[in-house]
């Protein structure tokens, strides 16, 4: 790790407080590749929403990874506390997605640390955004990340979602937003089941049917699998912080729309998804 | 040209040391002690922008006295050889007795090749899952380093501080005794009479067993002013 008796200069350089600015002096090589080409397929299909509530915002998604017509991995992650008051979901070429949304982490801890204070949640949309730029030649040749980024606003107080786009463009949403292959359906979904005063626990739920109507209708998005248990991640940031909430939360709340799903398939019209 | 004058190896260290000796003689002090959910950083430091108190990681800390921009420097080394490790291996490979030997690795060069040696002191905190894994590393401004026992002060009356520990300070305290304890010498021996230290005048952080994945807290003065009032009164 160091070269000589002490560390080298990088370590003393005063004035940023960046972790990826500091890999990419030091060590670019750890930074993901924007070399590669791809040859085989490679996993991909999601989809993540994420809602504004009352009191901040939630955000879900599918645990299905597909590699072509293969389904890759049944209980994927894709979505993360990024800090203690955001969240960060991800679409695209899974492996590099994650290696970016654990990048993103280190780098907010990072800034807190040297800084002493959190990013503010506009300065984290930001610097997703570069981060993604800086994986346009990436995205180019098909490897392609698209993260979806939901936070509270401490300075504000009230709950924000930014989404992007490959070149690292940075739009703000008004209400709800999702990503992925699944997108369009969830989208469809979340604009009948949307309420703007909704609280939390509805809001999850709303979530929950969006990723259920996507699942429907994308092959690439997976739905509940109650056999093994899997659900999706839903996490929810409010005032209090982020937190993802346990298997066991979430399972009740997928079972209750399971069975208001027998009596109607395609769902409720919004006014009783509570 | 002129012949510069020949001074023995033995004295250049000597004033170097007695150089930075001196200078952190003139900071308040910091202790840093053991209790029974975590490990304890208490600093007489008025400020509250200017930190001597600092996270490194998840589990570890950081304390230091001397000048500030050099042990700033130091902390931002820290942070970043953490952030650098657990990002390129895992979160768990990095210890604080990795940190302690890169300062110790720095502080030591610098010492010995530098013409003006660092005029700190720093101690590094790792919270483990029982006490009997906490552990303490004390770092001098040659890059000397000692593994510590429970409880360690440093600064300008470190000696003083360090040999009323010894007498005081016990294993399984509770946080709220902890922290008065180090109050309270720091208030026997920073100054030439006894003084009372506030919530205003003291930095106080934690490293608190308990908590999942970042264990460093700072305590507010709201807190603080709770734990010192709720000892005093037993």
């Amino acid at each position: 790790m160091t070269s000589g008796p002490r560390l080298p200069d990088a370590y003393g350089l005063a004035g940023s407080a960046s972790f990826v600015d500091f890999l990419s002096a030091l060590h670019p090589e750890r930074l993901p590749d924007a070399s590669a080409t791809p040859s085989t397929p490679l996993t991909h299909g999601t989809t993540i929403v994420a809602l504004l509530t009352r009191d901040g915002v939630v955000m879900a998604g599918d645990r299905r990874a597909t590699m072509g017509n293969i389904i890759a991995q049944h209980d994927i992650e894709k979505v993360f506390a990024a800090d203690d008051h955001s969240v960060i979901g991800i679409a695209g070429t899974a492996g590099l997605a994650v290696e970016l949304v654990r990048l993103f982490q280190v780098e907010l801890e990072h800034y807190e640390k040297i800084e002493g204070v959190p990013l503010s949640l506009d300065g984290k949309a930001n610097r997703l955004a570069s981060m993604l730029r800086g994986q346009l030649g990436l995205a180019m040749q098909g490897l392609a990340v698209v993260p979806l980024l939901a936070g509270f606003d401490l300075a504000r107080g009230t709950g924000r979602i930014f989404s992007y786009d490959v070149t690292g463009g940075r739009y703000e949403e008004r209400d709800f937003h999702a990503v992925g292959s699944g997108s369009s359906f969830a989208r469809g979904s979340l604009k009948k089941l949307f309420r703007r005063d909704a609280d939390s626990d509805a809001a999850v739920r709303t979530a929950i049917e969006a990723l259920y109507d996507a699942a429907d209708d994308d092959s690439a998005t997976g739905g509940p699998d109650l056999a093994r248990g899997i659900f999706p991640v839903v996490a929810v940031v409010d005032a209090s912080g982020a937190r993802i909430l346990p298997d066991a939360e979430v399972g009740p709340i997928v079972e209750a729309m399971l069975a208001e799903r027998r009596r109607r398939p395609d769902g409720g019209t919004g006014g009783e998804a509570t | 040209m002129s012949v510069p004058f020949y001074v023995s190896p033995e004295q250049i260290m000597r004033d170097k040391a007695d150089f930075a000796r001196k200078g952190i003689a003139r900071g308040r002090s910091v202790v840093v002690l053991q209790y029974d959910e975590g490990i304890a950083f208490v600093a007489e430091n008025p400020s509250r922008a200017l930190h001597k108190i600092s996270e490194l990681y998840d589990r570890i800390g950081f304390a230091a006295v001397g000048k500030y921009n050099e042990f700033e420097s130091l902390r931002v080394a820290g942070v970043r050889l953490a952030d650098m490790r657990g990002y390129s291996y895992d979160r768990s490979d990095v210890t604080g007795r990795s940190l302690a030997n890169a300062y110790a690795q720095t502080l030591g060069t610098i010492f010995t090749e530098t013409a003006k040696p660092f005029e700190v002191e720093l101690i590094v905190g790792e919270v483990g899952a029982t006490a009997a894994e906490d552990q303490l590393y004390r770092l001098m401004f040659d890059g000397s380093v000692s593994d510590e026992q429970g409880c360690v002060a440093m600064g300008g009356s470190a000696d003083g501080i360090n040999a009323a520990l010894i007498d005081r300070w016990r294993g399984g305290m509770t946080l709220a005794e902890a922290v008065r304890l180090a109050v309270t010498v720091l208030e026997e021996f920073g100054d030439e009479s006894p003084r009372q230290l506030g919530p205003d005048q003291l930095e106080v952080a934690v490293l608190d067993r308990t908590r999942p994945r970042r264990a460093f807290v700072r305590l507010d003065n709201g807190r603080l002013a709770a734990l010192l009032g709720d000892a005093g009164s037993s």
